[in-house]
């Protein structure tokens, strides 16, 4: 389990610390996924790793690929592109399905800025 | 560059930890929105383990194979959200 890529000095050490910094992002989101008390805190923690981790990782990636083909290779911002667009969506939806759960159609529609039927005094 | 290989290392056993917590969070998760959530940090970390892995080996039969994981890992996560919202997938 040694084996590593032969790049330059300068890259290899930005290589290493994006990819430390990413790891370390996630592990935190992770530990914050396990740790917090209630669902709503617990949403937010594993995008630290969706946003951060996963930019620092990319970036990591793509300086060592660019280096190893020299020639600049940015196929990672795919990877990245997707998951920015495609997180919210999978955390809007568990968010309101846990709010419809829990305080009825009427708080959910309250969210997305429907109106409301006020309940008679 | 044998400091680059003990940093990616240290980088796939930090990755590796977070995993842990996801899968203890999908295992003990005391709703089952817990466990949708816990599944979407887990296939997120997986992309990003292959993706270290692609570094260290150099090659990028990895970057597909975690680009094929994001497609397929928002599809399921979004699936089951709706179910959970709606009770349906596709209505």
């Amino acid at each position: 389990m040694t084996l590593a890529p032969d790049l330059p000095t300068w890259a290899a050490i930005i290589v290493a610390i994006a990819a430390l910094l990413g790891a370390a992002i996630t592990l935190i989101g992770a530990i914050g996924l396990l740790r917090l008390p209630s669902f709503y805190q617990r949403v937010h923690p594993p995008t630290l790793g969706m946003t951060f981790g996963a930019f620092f990782i990319l970036c990591a990636s793509m300086l060592c690929f660019s280096i190893l083909q020299s020639r600049l290779v940015l196929h990672e911002i795919l990877i990245g592109m997707f998951l920015l667009l495609t997180t919210p969506v999978t955390l809007i939806i568990l968010t309101e399905s846990a709010l419809r759960e829990e305080h009825g159609a009427q708080t959910a529609a309250f969210v997305r800025g429907e109106p409301v039927d006020e309940p008679e005094q | 560059m044998n400091a680059l290989a003990l940093a990616l290392s240290a980088a796939q056993t930090m990755l590796a930890l977070a995993g842990v917590c996801a899968v203890w969070r999908l295992v003990r998760g005391p709703r089952a929105r817990d466990r949708v959530l816990a599944f979407d940090a887990l296939y997120v970390v997986g992309i990003l383990l292959l993706l270290t892995e692609g570094i260290r080996n150099g090659r990028t039969v990895f970057f597909e194979a975690s680009l094929v994981m994001s497609a397929l890992g928002f599809t399921s996560s979004v699936a089951l959200a709706k179910f959970l919202l709606r009770g349906e997938v596709i209505e």
